[in-house]
């Protein structure tokens, strides 16, 4: 039962309030694209033990949508933004670099 | 024979009796007895039989841990199976009865397993009763379950009396446990101001020390105590309950907690147990320790229980639990209960101490009182058929020579001490071992960890592997004294050497009937990893949980691979700590707040004209108006039949009803749907089709344009609030820099379908706006007013009739509907249900989402061709649709369905061809997806998706009974049954 701050309010939101969305970032693939780009869009997510990015909902709320950037393992909750972003900000991605040395912000294709 | 002593008992009232009885035999005892104390007080050592070999068993423990006292509680609707009596407070009128015994706890026939336990080693069951297989299911497992098993589960036609709640709790800190190390623990965060919340399982704070004794600050241990408990509740911003155990610990600091309010005052007001939902930003464990027993032949008769056990019985409860005790121990705090016994007058013989060398100050203090201490002993085995008559004593380091014999009533065992690492665990807590306490404590380098990435969890005291009182204290910064004690020698069986023999009924786990030889079993079977071999044996499952069998198994086990105890490491702590009962997880959630209903606003109206409700997501829909001495069935006909005559009424309040308004709607309402909506005109309807990227088929209803920028989407009754999700998923997440905004304006409107050819007269008579054909031609929509309420008439048909479906205000869709009744009673109104609807709408061969489609089902599968826009570059689920699986030639599409004899086709079934599949099933080229009998047409009709289905039109395929032989002959057709042309709703 994950607690995670809402970046919109900056009200902690228990998980019991929220709708995961899974994978954040994954890039749309439309009509004109290649099987293989459009199999990896509709079906193929990441699974790490460890950092990852989430989109989650606040469903039994405000209805929006959000990003977490967060730990699988330690759960360790790295920092919540806008899902209105192509890219996690960089103040997360800083932390999380200071935390995880030798981990790097792997753009999707 | 366990007895009541003349004198003591810490936690008893001998002023109070009170009254119970056990298998229906009247008993006595005392305010503050234990179920558990008063059984023994009334001399009743038996009081169950083995799970699997059904020998008799005792009472083993004090607490929780107690496997083998599992009764059943009270009658009736308050039964409630498999109570342990040493966590049940005794209170007068309580009745409890012993379980798995047939037909007496006494004389139990199911005792054969114990003389054939030989032949029912581990995993005996799954190696004998494989084969035939079909005698599984009617003959081993009816059998295996009446003879083994624990409780019976409460009567179904049992309801639970008893109200319970949950309790939502926010604490800065969260003490779990109220023995010395938690009330330490508590009044050290309580004054440093924070929100503390202390609990404790038991009735009583101070946990062992009031027993063991010792001095804590210079005061007595148990006035210590007292004024730490009067401290604690002085202050303000600490909270304390007893009865109330920590189960769980989850993610980011949250708890379950259980308490139990009135389980010891039965015929109390409110809830009998409470559920505690807290988020605390600090766990503290304090949680104890349990006492090990040990391994040795006859271990389980009624007799043995642990050292601390019988203790606890003579210092709290004044219960001697047998005449002569014999103290067998690998350590010096057992020398405590010889200690305790022999101040209570009670007889010691000896202990027996597996150690050579015996000489802590316990030891010298039991000596020094007369007590005789045999050294390097241990027990060959104990004696006795239904309780212990005398114990053999050898050589702890033999092989089991019997030395000689030494009459005794009881054993009191001690194998060391397991720190109760359970809720530092649940959450990811790791654990080291302690070679030199032989336990698993917590590695507080590896706490669970929080949002923040650092430990939220920590543990005190005895639970952190401090087991002596000046240790427990310390940990948490106080000061205390007890005796010195010196270190334990690790015992995993009695003796070292014991032999087969032995070993075959030297138990491991009382509650699953573990003995250490089937745990050898399953190493040499292969069953190597510690969660295999649990399985496998059934180790410490069920509600002992790891409590008392678990070290001794895993050192048995790394004893028979070869490897050190850790690199066997152990198994899951899983959540809860003792069981909970279902009330408590229920909650309030039960009867009418089980789930709320959603009402439409002539909800009232339906249920006073004798509505038979269906429901249909969150809410209740009357499947058919059933009048008087009319069957249901008779009902939907008259229904179907009116409304295609005469006129019919439907309340369609619940239909999804989503205003999606701006500058970007129609682009946006273009990706969403699989046809064109920018390109609707205003005033009209568009009936559209919505899948999901994958290409499935998710939702369907009619779309208005309302003005340049303001469209309204229909969605199906269960789908509005998904639908209003999914858009704005796409809105908030990938689209975000368009224009449009989402409402859910489902519950602001009641909505009634006028139905039939005389649906147009009705509203004429009415008044008030003019729907003539010219002025609101099929697929149009227009505002106005009815008999003075204002509405939006669509001129939409979901049953091939003449057709409008009314909008109105949902505080004025009563008045409405009322209205109608009373003008249509000329044109013979009726109000029809959901059936009737959905036969209507097979008739005439249209769709329905979760019918016909069931998220593998595209557009295409069900011919809706015509609505999927070509014209466009994007929509979702187009390049889905252009997968290689999706654009199969051979995927089932939609065809009609007529039996040859004009019989209902059975919902679901299966069309058959010849040959068989890879698992011996008859190959299948389609199914069923709607079956109907229609009342228009006087026979049965069915849509179904059937292989190459369209282009096989006029064929006579097979579909199957469910019986899996009979043959039903049927004709694919075209799916409009009813008025091909469309003639009839285009009036």
């Amino acid at each position: 039962m994950l607690t995670l701050k809402c970046p919109y309010t900056g009200i902690m939101l228990d998980e019991s309030e929220l709708e995961a969305g899974g994978e954040a970032h994954l890039k749309r693939y439309g009509p004109e694209s290649s099987d293989d780009d459009f199999e990896s869009y509709l079906f193929m997510r990441k699974n790490p033990k460890g950092v990852h990015f989430e989109r989650w909902r606040h469903a039994y709320g405000s209805g929006k949508w959000f990003h977490v950037a967060r730990c699988t393992q330690t759960l360790e909750v790295f920092g919540t933004y806008p899902a209105q972003t192509l890219k996690p900000p960089q103040e997360i991605l800083d932390i999380i670099a200071e935390k995880r040395p030798g981990w790097s912000w792997d753009m999707p294709s | 024979m366990s007895t009541r002593l003349a004198t003591g008992g810490r936690l008893i009232d001998r002023s109070q009796t009170q009254n119970f009885s056990f298998n229906g035999k009247r008993m006595e005892g005392h305010a503050g007895d234990t179920l558990a104390s008063a059984l023994l007080a009334n001399g009743q050592t038996l009081v169950g039989r083995s799970f699997k070999y059904h020998r008799p068993r005792g009472i083993v423990a004090s607490g929780v841990e107690e496997p083998n006292a599992l009764v059943g509680l009270g009658k009736g609707h308050s039964f409630e199976p498999n109570q342990r009596a040493t966590t049940t407070e005794l209170f007068d009128g309580l009745t409890a009865e012993s379980q798995n015994h047939w037909p007496s706890l006494e004389a139990d026939i199911g005792v054969v397993n114990s003389a054939l336990s030989r032949f029912l080693p581990a995993g005996f069951y799954y190696k004998t009763f494989m084969y035939p297989r079909p005698f599984w299911k009617h003959v081993y497992e009816p059998f295996i379950r009446q003879s083994a098993g624990l409780g019976k589960a409460p009567k179904s036609t049992a309801r639970d009396p008893d109200t319970y709640e949950h309790f939502y709790v926010h604490s800065d800190v969260l003490v779990i446990g109220g023995g010395i190390a938690g009330l330490l623990a508590a009044k050290k965060a309580g004054s440093e101001g924070k929100d503390v919340l202390l609990l404790e399982q038991t009735a009583h704070w101070g946990g062992r020390t009031p027993v063991d004794g010792g001095e804590i600050a210079g005061q007595d241990a148990g006035v210590a105590i007292d004024s730490l408990i009067a401290e604690l509740e002085a202050m303000p911003n600490v909270q304390m309950r007893t009865r109330c155990m920590g189960a769980g610990v989850y993610d980011h600091g949250y708890v379950l907690a259980y308490e139990r309010l009135t389980d010891h005052v039965p015929k109390s007001d409110g809830p009998r147990h409470r559920l505690w939902r807290i988020r605390t930003g600090e766990v503290i464990t304090a949680t104890g320790a349990l006492e090990r027993p040990l391994s040795f032949s006859g271990n389980d008769l009624p007799g043995v229980m642990l050292a601390s056990a019988v203790r606890d019985y003579v210092v709290n409860y004044a219960v001697s639990p047998g005449a002569r005790t014999v103290v067998v121990t690998n350590n010096d705090d057992a020398y405590r209960t010889a200690i305790a016994l022999v101040e209570a007058g009670e007889k010691v013989p000896a202990v027996l101490d597996a150690r050579k060398d015996v000489n802590g100050a316990l030891p010298e203090k039991a000596r020094a009182m007369g007590i005789r201490v045999l050294t390097n002993t241990g027990i060959a085995k104990v004696k006795g058929l239904r309780s212990v008559v005398s114990v053999d004593i050898c050589d702890q380091d033999g092989s089991g020579d019997v030395r000689t014999g030494i009459p005794c009533e009881v054993v009191a065992m001690s194998g060391g001490w397991s720190p109760v690492v359970h809720l530092w665990s649940h959450c990811g807590g790791k654990l080291t071992w302690d070679d030199a306490q032989a336990c698993f404590r917590p590695n507080p380098e590896r706490a669970p960890t929080g949002d923040t990435g650092l430990g939220f969890v920590s543990v005190v005291g005895a639970a952190n592997g401090n087991l002596t009182l000046d240790a427990c204290v310390a940990d948490v910064g106080g000061k205390a004294m007890s005796p010195a004690e010196k270190p334990l020698e690790p015992v995993w069986i009695m003796p070292a050497k014991a032999k087969g023999k032995h070993r075959r009924k030297a138990w491991l786990d009382y509650q699953n009937d573990v003995k250490a030889s089937d745990v050898a079993l399953a190493a040499r079977e292969g069953f190597e990893s510690v969660e295999h071999a649990k399985r496998y044996t059934t180790l410490g499952m069920a509600t002992d949980q790891g409590k008392l069998s678990n070290i001794n198994g895993l050192a048995l086990l790394s004893d028979a691979l070869g490897q050190p105890i850790p690199q066997t490491g152990t198994t899951t702590f899983r959540p809860p700590y003792t069981p909970i009962s279902m009330g408590a997880i229920a909650g309030e959630a039960r009867g009418e707040l089980f789930q709320p209903i959603r009402e439409t606003p002539m909800h009232a109206w339906h249920d006073a004209n004798r509505a038979d409700w269906e429901p249909v997501g969150h809410w209740r829909r009357p499947y058919a108006y059933v009048r008087k001495g009319e069957s249901v069935e008779k009902a939907v006909r008259r229904e179907v039949n009116n409304t295609r005559e005469n006129l019919g009424l439907l309340d369609a309040s619940t239909l999804g009803k989503l205003i999606v308004k701006g500058p970007d709607a129609g682009k946006f309402l273009d990706m969403m749907y699989t046809n064109m909506m920018s390109t609707l005109k205003v005033g009209r309807c568009r009936y559209g089709l919505m899948c999901s990227e994958n290409g499935f088929l998710s939702d369907d209803g009619v779309v208005a344009r309302i003005d340049d920028d303001t469209w309204l989407c229909h969605t199906t009754s269960g789908g509005a609030d998904r639908i209003h999700a999914h858009m704005e998923e796409w809105l908030q997440t990938e689209w975000w820099d368009w224009k449009v905004w989402v409402v859910n304006a489902t519950e602001q409107y009641g909505q009634i379908a006028v139905v039939g050819p005389n649906a147009r007269k009705v509203l004429e008579k009415l008044g008030g706006m003019d729907v003539s054909k010219e002025a609101l031609p099929f697929m149009a929509w227009a505002d106005g007013h009815l008999t003075g309420i204002p509405v939006r008439a669509y001129r939409i048909s979901f049953s091939g009739e003449l057709s409008y479906e009314i909008a109105v205000p949902a505080n004025r869709a009563l008045e409405l509907w009322d209205a109608l009744h009373k003008a249509g009673e000329a044109f013979g109104a009726m109000p029809y249900g959901t059936e009737c609807l959905h036969i209507m709408r097979a008739e005439k061969g249209f769709i329905m989402i979760g019918d016909e489609t069931d998220g593998t089902v595209i557009p295409q599968d069900l011919g809706l061709h015509w609505a999927i826009s070509k014209k466009k570059d994007d929509f979702l689920g187009k390049r889905a649709q252009q997968r290689i699986d999706m654009v199969r030639e051979d995927r089932w599409q939609l065809v009609g369905l007529e039996t040859l004899d004009g019989s209902v086709l059975p919902d679901g079934a299966y069309a058959v061809t010849d040959g068989t599949n890879a698992n011996g099933q008859r190959n299948m080229i389609g199914r069923v997806t709607s079956t109907y009998y229609s009342p228009t047409l006087d026979r049965g009709i069915a849509m179904g998706l059937v292989e190459h289905g369209p282009s096989r039109m006029g064929e006579v395929i097979t579909f199957m009974r469910d019986d899996g032989v009979t043959e039903i002959k049927t004709r694919m057709v075209d799916p409009v049954f009813y008025d091909k042309e469309g003639a009839k709703q285009d009036v």
